[in-house]
Order: structure tokens, then sequence, then C-alpha cells
């Protein structure tokens, strides 16, 4: 049974069509990442399959469930996610903000497992400073370990590796691998296209709210998708290390 | 400062205010007449200590440690510091419901004008409540709230421009400026099942006001019942504010202040910030009222005047260390 399946989910707002009869499924143990240029609808997907966004027609499901007729304790105990804003609105210290994620737990297993998720994200010790004096990639740190104690089996994170260094990107891509690894299904928004092809099993890339691709990175970033997509001639070049993305802006500079 | 040390300290400084509330007032009462009042029942400074100034530092502590909570609850719900329970115009609809009693001549029915406050509160509180549970995002109430405000500060406007009688104007206007003298022990008793309702709301809803820290979206993924618990809070606010309205009038600044003064010895946890608002919110009053009492003019001054004059330069401190903090 698919932990996140799409079928045909269309989303209208404002009289435009924002998701447009998408479908994918994610499995158990797999990253699938969810590519395209800015405002192709993948934030609106992600919102869509945990029911946070309505769907106008088509179908969202986890764990084969329509997740519009879950309950808020039912659907946490499937899904949990990792929106785009960073934004917390108090100054609460790391180690609260992460054991929130483990809120059902009685207070010591909950700040031992946040502990332990932040000592993950590279933030061990931090447990006591404010969420507000941090950085913003500290921060998204934080809120990352919040995502990895919830331990669900359907993580959802919305460009996770958004304003983190380099360093900090690859980390958070390999510990969602960890999380596949023990049985998780991934689903991420990317928008580096080659983090994306080296770090997912499949990629579904959304073009003007449609899906326009999907499957492994060889695949679904095929020179014509990158054109049609993102306006981009370029190919995705295999290294030892994993494929990377060659390519430069249709007409711009070479 | 650790959340113990913090409630410990408001604690300690809740009796002492109860004790200058027991020894402060217009009659100064020497060593030996407060130990007469202690003693014998029958005289006349134990009148003056316990069905005087007893209830009436009493109402203090209660009106005020209701505004810190509600004030507490009101700036986790919507997130935003600038929250009071005043900002979603239950104040302003128990005022309304208060000039309304008044001027409809009730005021020599006892409670009568305490409950057409509370019940004003009341229809507003559920209004509200409704709204809380059918829009998640806080600016859309806070939108909802300055409405409501604007229109019932309006009504209330207008039943000063039709009052029949200058003094009926003058007792209106007596009653909104706040006020916990002559409250005796009945006026107290009268409010606390509101008060017992809506601090069990508004501790119900704790869990939720923490978890609304990571927004709305997290929040209602988290697996928390946040429609129930963001409903139970805007209820919770406005049955403590409803309540304290119509013990003491309306009151500014104690439930905008109490949460700022009390929020980094809380962790900036919206959740154990709570108990500590209450209990800064209770001193705030506590002393405001004991300020009333002792500062000497000819008419005594009024309670929701005295938290203006001192905590809108108190405020203006807490926000100056605050933006020095956050620049660094």
């Amino acid at each position: 049974m698919s932990a996140l399946f799409l079928r045909d989910a269309t989303v209208r707002r404002g009289g435009q069509t924002v998701l447009d009869s998408a479908s994918l499924a994610v499995e158990p143990g797999e990253v699938v990442g969810v590519v395209g240029p800015n405002g192709a609808g993948k934030t609106t997907l992600l919102r869509a399959a945990l029911g946070l966004a309505r769907l106008d027609a088509g179908r969202a499901e986890l764990a084969g469930r329509d997740v519009a007729r879950l309950t808020d304790p039912e659907r946490a105990r499937l899904a949990a996610y990792l929106p785009q804003a960073r934004h917390v609105g108090w100054n609460m210290a790391a180690g609260r903000v992460a054991s929130l994620g483990a809120f059902h737990l009685p207070a010591a297993a909950a700040r031992a497992a946040a502990a332990a998720a932040l000592a993950r994200v590279g933030m061990s010790g931090l447990e006591d400073r404010g969420v507000l004096e941090m950085s913003g990639g500290e921060r998204a740190r934080v809120l990352l370990a919040r995502l990895l104690v919830t331990g669900a089996p359907l993580l959802i994170a919305d460009e996770p590796a958004a304003g983190l260094d380099p360093d900090a990107q690859l980390l958070a891509l390999e510990l969602f691998r960890e999380e596949a690894a023990r049985g998780a299904a991934v689903v991420l928004t990317l928008h580096d296209l080659g983090l994306a092809a080296r770090f997912c099993d499949r990629l579904a890339v959304l073009s003007g709210g449609r899906v326009v691709a999907a499957g492994p990175a060889a695949e679904a970033l095929q020179p014509d998708i990158l054109g049609q997509a993102f306006s981009l001639d370029g190919r995705l070049e295999p290294t030892p290390d994993g494929p990377i993305l060659i390519a430069r802006r249709r007409g711009g500079w070479s | 400062m650790r959340p113990l040390a913090l409630n410990l300290l408001l604690s300690v400084a809740i009796l002492a205010l109860m004790a200058a509330g027991l020894a402060l007032g217009e009659v100064q009462l020497t060593g030996t007449q407060i130990a007469q009042g202690f003693a014998d029942p029958a005289s006349a400074p134990h009148e003056i200590l316990f069905d005087i100034r007893l209830p009436r530092t009493a109402a203090a502590l209660v009106v005020g440690a209701a505004l810190g909570l509600a004030g507490a609850v009101m700036q986790g719900l919507l997130r935003n510091p600038l929250a009071d329970p005043s900002v979603l115009g239950v104040s302003g609809g128990a005022g309304l419901g208060a000039a309304l009693a008044i001027t409809a001549s009730l005021a020599g029915v006892p409670g009568a004008i305490e409950a057409a406050a509370l019940g004003a509160a009341l229809l507003v509180g559920v209004l509200l409540t409704w709204l809380a549970a059918r829009f998640r995002e806080p600016e859309t109430l806070i939108l909802f709230g300055v409405a409501f405000s604007a229109f019932l500060g309006a009504m209330t406007s207008l039943v000063f421009n039709f009052s029949p009688s200058p003094v009926t104007l003058a007792e209106v206007f007596s009653w909104l400026l706040g006020s916990v003298a002559n409250r005796d022990w009945d006026d107290i008793v009268r409010q606390l099942p509101a008060l017992v309702v809506g601090t069990g709301l508004c501790l119900y809803a704790a869990r939720g006001l923490v978890m609304l820290t990571l927004g709305e979206e997290t929040a209602s993924l988290s697996g928390l019942p946040m429609t129930r618990l963001r409903a139970a809070a805007v209820a919770g606010a406005s049955l403590l504010t409803g309540a304290s309205v119509a013990m003491a009038g309306i009151v500014g600044f104690v439930g905008l202040a109490a949460p700022h003064l009390v929020r980094a010895g809380s962790g900036g946890d919206p959740g154990r910030v709570l108990l500590p608002s209450a209990l800064a919110g209770a001193v705030l009053l506590a002393a405001a009222d004991i300020a009333a009492r002792i500062i000497p003019t000819d008419l005594e001054l009024k309670l929701g005047v005295v938290t203006a004059l001192f905590g809108a330069p108190l405020f203006a401190l807490i926000a100056w260390r605050a933006a020095r903090s956050w620049t660094g």
C-alpha cells in the first residue's frame, strides 16, 4: 500500500488551476523528489496530499485512506510535514521545539528524542538555545530535527535544503536517506536538480500544475523535459559520485 | 530565571501585596488597631480589614490573574505580542453590556450590571469561538476582532449619546474606567463560575498554544485536535475577560504587559507562560489598586487610569529592552 497516493488531484485557487490532474504514489522505503520551477505547484501538491489544500477533483490518500476523512490524530500517525516557512512564533529553546515532534511521549522521553535528533542534524549541545537567537540555517536544522522526532512513516518536507550551507544540505539529504532506510516514505521538494538526482529514488517534475515527467532522475530529467519545464538547455552527466546537472538558460550566457 | 523560581517570586510578591492591601487604605490603622481587627470580630478595624480591604484586594488579585492569563492565551493563540484580552472585542462587548444596564437604571439591582457585562462578553465570545473554529489564520481573527471592537465601541458611544442624564453618563464613565473599590465577597463569588470554567479552558488549550508556535499547518498536522483547542482558547480567554470586566470595569495594560514581564523567564514557551502571566497580572493589578488607594487625590483614582499611567511607561521599558535584545 502506498504511503502517499494522489490520483488526478486538482486544486483551483482564484480561478486558476494550481494543481492539474496530478498523480503520484510514494512507497515505504523510497525518497521521491518533487521538482519544478517557481509556481509549478510543488507546495500545493504536498499540501493536497496532506489534506491541507482542498481538492477540487481527484483523490488523496495516506496509507490507503482518504486524507479528507482522517481525524487529526490519525493523520499525524501517518505523516509529518516540514513546511517551507521556517517561522517560529516565540523564542523557545531548540530542545523544546524539537521535542514538539513527540508531544505525546512523557516529557523526559520527548526531551531525549529531541536531543538525539538535534545531534543527528549537527546541533548537539544547543538544546537550550532560543531558536530566534539562531541563524536561519540553524533554525531550519532545529525544525528538521522536529520532523525526525515524529518518526512518522511518511515524511514530507518542502524545500528542506533551502537556506542551508552545502554541508548541511548534504547532511539533511543523507538523513532523509537514513529515514527511507528505516522504512519511511520520504517526499521532498528541491530546487537543486543535482541534489535531487543524486539523493532521490524517483523524481516527479511539475510544470504549470501538471506532472510532466516521473521516474528515476535519468528518465525524468531528460533534456526535453529540462527545456519544457525549466527552460534550460542541459543534461544530467553521470559521475562516479552520482549524476550532476550541466545546464544553461535557454538563450542565456554560455 | 528558572520558571519555578519565577513563580515562587511572584507568589511571594502576591503575599506581600495582600499584606499591604490589608494595611493600607484611606483610613490609617495603627499596629494596635490592626491587632484588634484580627482579635475582635466585632471591632471597627475588623470590618475595615475583612469586609472592605480583604475582598477588595482579593478582587484585584483575581481580576489581575484573569487578565494576565487571558492576555497570555490571546498572545499565544494569535502569535502576536501585541494581543491582549481586549483585542478581539470581548472587553468592548462587556463594556457595552454594562453601559446599557446602567442607562436602563439597573444599577440598583444587585449584580445586574455585572450580569449584563458578562452576558454581552459571552455573546461576543460565542461569536469569536465560532470564527476561531472556522478560520485558522490568526490574522483573520484579529481583523474580525478589530471590527467587533470598533462596532461595540461605537455602540457604547451611542449609549452615551442617548444617555438620559449627565449623572447616568458620569456613572457609565466611572464604571468603564475600572475599579475594585467597594467590592464584596458576593461580587467575587458571582464571577467564580465563569472564572473557573475560563481558566479550565485556557489550561486545556495550552498544548495547542505551544504547537501553534510552529505555525498553523504544522500544528494542524501535529495530531492535536487544533480546531477544538483554538476554540477552547478563545472561549476561555473570553470568559476570563468578561468576568474581569464584570467585576472591575475595563482595566487596560495588565493583560498586555503581564505575559511580557514573565516571557523570558518561561523559556518563551506559550504554554509555560500561562501560570506566571496570571501571577504577574495579579501582582500588577493589586499593586495598581494599592497605588490608587494611597495616592492622595480628592476622588480616588480609577484602576484603569492607574494601570494605563504606570503600565504604559513600564510597557515601553519592556519593549525597549526586548528590542535591544533582538538587535543584539
